[in-house]
């Protein structure tokens, strides 16, 4: 049996357990009308909620597709509105959340006297009880700074219980940072659990995880706010360019991939002459231009990421030298005053002004800005691209090693209408892989859909999300915060491990308990026996494994329905999608 | 001793029926008797922020590093507990980490001093990174060294590879199976009510891959119960400090001692990042030698507990990089480049300060600000996953680094 087991998991590991290598015939095999619903809310939205299968099935699942494919024709959720009100880091720009939430060095800068403190007498009064609290940690000598998950527990508890603009003031008292990265993490799940545009939030979360950016990354943690807002979500069923632009340009991109500290290599060469103005020993002079060269000069982060992460994908056929022709490109693209300002700028000044060639194509001397514009042009236009990005879209969507043929005619739709994503969307929506046992289930829920699912069919109301924020990162997600610019895989491997699935297990059965704060679930809502119950949350049959265990566990002792509800959330059944 | 691996394996065991013990955990246990059997273990401990090597490690024999830290530098030897503790008439330990002295003198522990990663980001985050992928410079690597120094074995135990924390760190994940645990007690169904339940559903889970993973879990949680069933009593009265490293490797000794299959763990220790105030009144006081405080009486209080296990483990400590040379204005350091790594166990050849000292003068320094370079940390690394792990697959381990340049710390 154990032999069977790591034979299995081998298996699961290179991709997936039933359809590995060549066999898609599972590709070709429909599902009922009652499975097809089921297939459509599982995979578009963040799990169903109860009535979702019932309106779905009135409407038709075409047309609900198409639906949520326009999000602008759906009417939004009330309940969304009143929960983000309260967020308003989110309406800011960057400068004027440094000023309001001021990050540790600019804080440390100002009590070092290396920054004037804030003209406006609110934002100084903030910082000055920051310059405090900062003197006391010192103090305090870095003390207790251990882990304490009880302390944290009592810290949800107690804002779990009150008032919204209340417990945001506190928040960002004690610490202002932390408050812009709590607005981030409660609204992308309330986003997530009350939105009606269900599959906008899916690619929102798609999209941002495809350009990932690290909030705790320096200057992220005032940019990643405005990235999100105004870089990633404007765009998610637009135009692939549109999209590939607006995060090239973004601070928040530029500082996490280095790029703003890029500069012709030439220039810096230039700038050492001068720093070494008087010098006599020349070895000494040839060996600090070296060092100097890395210091100030081409930084190669941004254009390897870009075509290796962003469009092309790693076997896309690019080269070495690709990168160094993409990363002169981008020389000048450079972020203003990045812990205080946060705004693009392109300075033409430090701008690589020579001849440059990109995957054969020659862009000229002398150019400026409109040089990295080519680049995109290209990157964004080319036939690898296309590939990417649709075999990207299918790994999330339909299954972990999807069908060559329907990455082929989503590849095509990208290419025949340059790069709309709306459109790449419809192919792989409208195809009969979609819609096919292969895909059916085939997926392992994210830590993010296993915790939104949960709370969604358990029709439980949330009126503080970061405890479930924390919950999400104990099961190895934690939002904003994937330090790698690959961000977090989809592929079912990545998340069955021995300590997330212990970990979703006991979030399942205290989530039905009502102990997770700020979220409330009514029993009472539950039917009273177990194989009702198990319909009510997967809505569908539980498997009889699932439904045998729990009669077996529960035949001594009297059914509670939360207890139920919770078990059946904690169960297989619920881990797939 | 033997009378309580005895117990144990005895105890673990029972908890599954006769004939049905899986085939690690049988191997796992037994093995523990053979002679040399024993698994041989890795303990990495990061220190996250860039602890100050030049202030840990002191080079007291050295004019420049005076002059360079008017009002940091520890003072020479003087047998005092407000100067550098001597370990070999040029270098001296910060007298917060006497506490290791006894270790160092037993020749149980290294130092290597200078060394770090080649990469010369001065960003923690993108330090730290390549030190725990094992690739400096490279950022798609999407695996940790750790995970790919454990040697390719089938019917491993399902702790083989554990962290402490609630997230699997970068250098822990990858393909074998690597398992973060908050705390050892908490492993396990909280609520009594779904335990045995759950356990059912994914042990008879027509889905493959989440019954297989579920019994591995399983399998995790009562191998966990063995343990939490005994409260954990350190040898000899050995104290460990309530810090969040001391009660980590408490546990890190838990899993060690009681035969389970343990190979690599991690575990990690914040707030080195010193801009300001890195010393209080005197140098020896403050900010860095509480944290060095910390540090060196977790690190003591675990290799005393581990008494004779010791023969099998090796530690490492290792920080993304090390601080300027020179003090800033705020009695603190900036972000530098080399450091300095402890390693210490039964099979390392202590006693002694590795690596080529660089010199602090002007000239000497990395970028005319920053202690230099002259080890690679996967010298050191490759050597422990190499001749202490016995994995002989270092190029695989490391990848880009085939020809690691081994300093001896072990054999």
């Amino acid at each position: 049996m154990k032999k069977l087991s790591i034979v299995l998991r081998l298996a699961a590991l290179a991709g997936l357990a039933a359809y590995s290598n060549t066999d898609y015939s599972q590709f070709e095999k429909p599902l009922s009308k009652d499975q097809e619903i089921l297939h459509a809310l599982n995979r578009l939205t963040f799990g169903p909620r109860p009535g979702n299968v019932e309106v779905v099935r009135k409407m038709g699942v075409k047309k609900w597709i198409d639906q949520q494919l326009h999000p602008e024709r759906i009417v939004e959720n009330p309940e969304l509105g009143a929960r983000l009100q309260p967020l308003e880091s989110l309406q800011m720009s960057a400068a004027e959340i440094a000023t309001n939430y001021p990050p540790r060095v600019v804080i440390q800068a100002m009590s070092k006297g290396l920054m004037p403190l804030p003209q406006d007498a609110d934002a100084r009064q903030k910082v000055e009880l920051q310059l405090q609290r900062l003197k006391t940690r010192q103090n305090a000598n870095g003390q207790g700074k251990g882990r304490d998950p009880l302390q944290q527990a009592m810290r949800q508890q107690v804002l779990a219980t009150t008032d919204p603009v209340e417990r945001r003031k506190l928040v960002a008292d004690k610490a202002p940072q932390q408050a812009v990265a709590y607005d981030l993490n409660e609204a992308k799940l309330y986003r997530a659990i009350y939105s009606n545009r269900q599959l906008e939030e899916q690619m929102a979360d798609f999209w941002f995880n495809h350009f990932n950016v690290y909030i705790d990354k320096g200057a992220d943690r005032i940019l990643t706010s405005t990235y999100e807002r105004d870089a990633i979500r404007p765009h998610v069923f637009g135009k692939f360019r549109d999209l590939l632009e607006a995060t090239a340009e973004s601070p928040a991109m530029l500082f996490y991939l280095d790029n703003w500290q890029s500069v012709s290599s030439e220039l810096g060469q230039r700038e050492l002459g001068q720093r070494e103005l008087g010098q006599r020993d020349i070895d000494q002079k040839a060996k600090l231009r070296a060092k100097a060269k890395q210091a100030r000069g081409l930084n190669e982060n941004y254009a390897r990421e870009l075509m290796e992460l962003h469009t092309l994908g790693v076997d896309g056929g690019y080269t070495q030298h690709d990168i160094i022709e993409v990363a002169r490109c981008f020389t000048g693209w450079t972020i203003n005053q990045p812990n205080r300002r946060g705004e693009f700028v392109y300075n033409d000044r430090v701008h690589d002004k020579g001849e440059k060639t990109v995957l054969g194509v020659k862009i000229p001397a002398g150019g400026g800005r409109e040089d990295a514009e080519r680049v995109l042009d290209i990157l964004a236009r080319h036939p690898s691209t296309a590939h990417f990005i649709s075999t990207k879209l299918a790994k999330k969507f339909v299954a972990d090693d999807p069908p060559p043929a329907l990455i082929e005619r989503m590849a095509k739709t990208f290419h025949d209408t340059d790069g709309d994503i709306r459109a790449v969307m419809s192919t792989m929506l409208d195809s009969r892989e979609f819609f096919s046992e292969g895909a059916f289930q085939a997926k392992v829920k994210t830590p993010l859909e296993l915790i939104v699912s949960a709370v969604r069919a358990s029709d439980a109301q949330v009126d503080f999300a970061i405890p479930l924020a924390t919950q999400i990162a104990q099961l190895g997600e934690p939002l904003y915060r994937k330090i790698e610019p690959t961000g977090y895989s989809s592929a079912n491997s990545e998340w069955v491990n021995s300590a997330a699935l212990l970990a979703r297990m006991n979030f399942a059965l205290t989530l039905t308990d009502n102990r997770v704060p700020g979220s409330k679930v009514d029993a009472i809502k539950f039917a009273d026996n177990p194989a009702a119950v198990a319909r009510q949350v997967l809505f569908h049959e539980a498997s009889p494994q699932t439904l045998d265990s729990i009669k077996k566990a529960l035949a001594q002792r009297e059914p509670t329905p939360a207890l139920v509800a919770g078990l059946v959330l904690g169960s297989p059944d619920f881990q797939r999608r | 001793m033997s009378t309580r691996r005895l117990f144990l394996k005895s105890s673990a065991l029972g908890m599954f029926g006769v004939g049905t013990a899986p085939a690690w955990l049988s191997r796992a246990l037994y093995a523990a008797d053979g002679p040399g059997a024993r698994k041989k273990i890795l303990v990495a401990i990061f220190q996250r922020g860039a602890v100050d090597g030049l202030n840990v490690v002191v080079p007291f024999g050295e004019k420049q590093y005076y002059s360079l830290r008017p009002n940091l530098a520890i003072p020479k030897p003087d047998r005092t507990e407000n100067s550098a503790i001597d370990l070999d008439g040029f270098f001296g330990l910060h007298p917060a980490l006497a506490p290791l002295k006894p270790i160092y003198d037993s020749g149980h522990m290294a130092i290597v001093h200078a060394v770090g990663s080649p990469d010369p980001t001065r960003s923690h985050f993108d330090a730290q990174d390549y030190m725990e992928s094992g690739t400096p410079g490279r950022k798609a690597t999407s695996d940790g060294w750790l995970n790919r120094a454990l040697p390719i074995q089938k019917d491993a135990s399902p702790v083989r590879a554990v962290s402490l924390g609630t997230v699997l760190p970068r250098a822990m994940r990858g393909q074998n199976e690597a398992v973060a645990i908050a705390n050892l007690n908490d492993f396990q169904i909280r609520d009594t009510r779904g335990a045995g339940t759950f356990e059912s559903m994914y042990e008879s889970s027509l889905d493959q891959v989440l019954n297989g993973a579920g019994r591995e879990t399983f399998e995790a949680v009562k191998l966990m119960q063995s343990i939490q069933k005994q409260p954990y009593a350190p040898r000899n009265g050995v104290q460990y400090p309530n810090s969040s490293l001391g009660q980590d490797l408490m546990q890190i000794a838990r899993l060690i001692k009681s035969n389970v299959g343990l190979e690599v763990a991690f575990a990690e220790m914040r707030g080195w990042d010193t801009h300001v105030n890195e010393v209080g009144a005197r140098p020896t006081v403050g900010q860095l030698s509480n944290l060095l405080g910390q540090f060196g009486n977790a690190l003591a209080a675990f290799y005393q507990d581990l008494g004779d296990r010791t023969a099998d483990v090796c530690v490492i400590t290792m920080s993304e990089f090390g601080r300027t040379a020179r003090e800033n204005g705020s009695r603190g350091t900036d972000h530098g480049h080399a450091n300095v790594m402890f390693a210490f166990g039964g099979g390392i050849r202590g006693g002694k300060v590795y690596g080529p000292w660089p010199g602090l003068e002007q000239e000497q320094l990395y970028e005319q600000r920053d202690l230099q370079l002259t080890t690679d940390f996967r010298d050191v690394l490759g050597e422990l996953v190499v001749r202490h792990l016995g994995n002989a697959q270092v190029a695989s381990v490391f990848p880009g680094y085939e020809q690691p340049k081994f300093r001896g710390i072990v054999g």
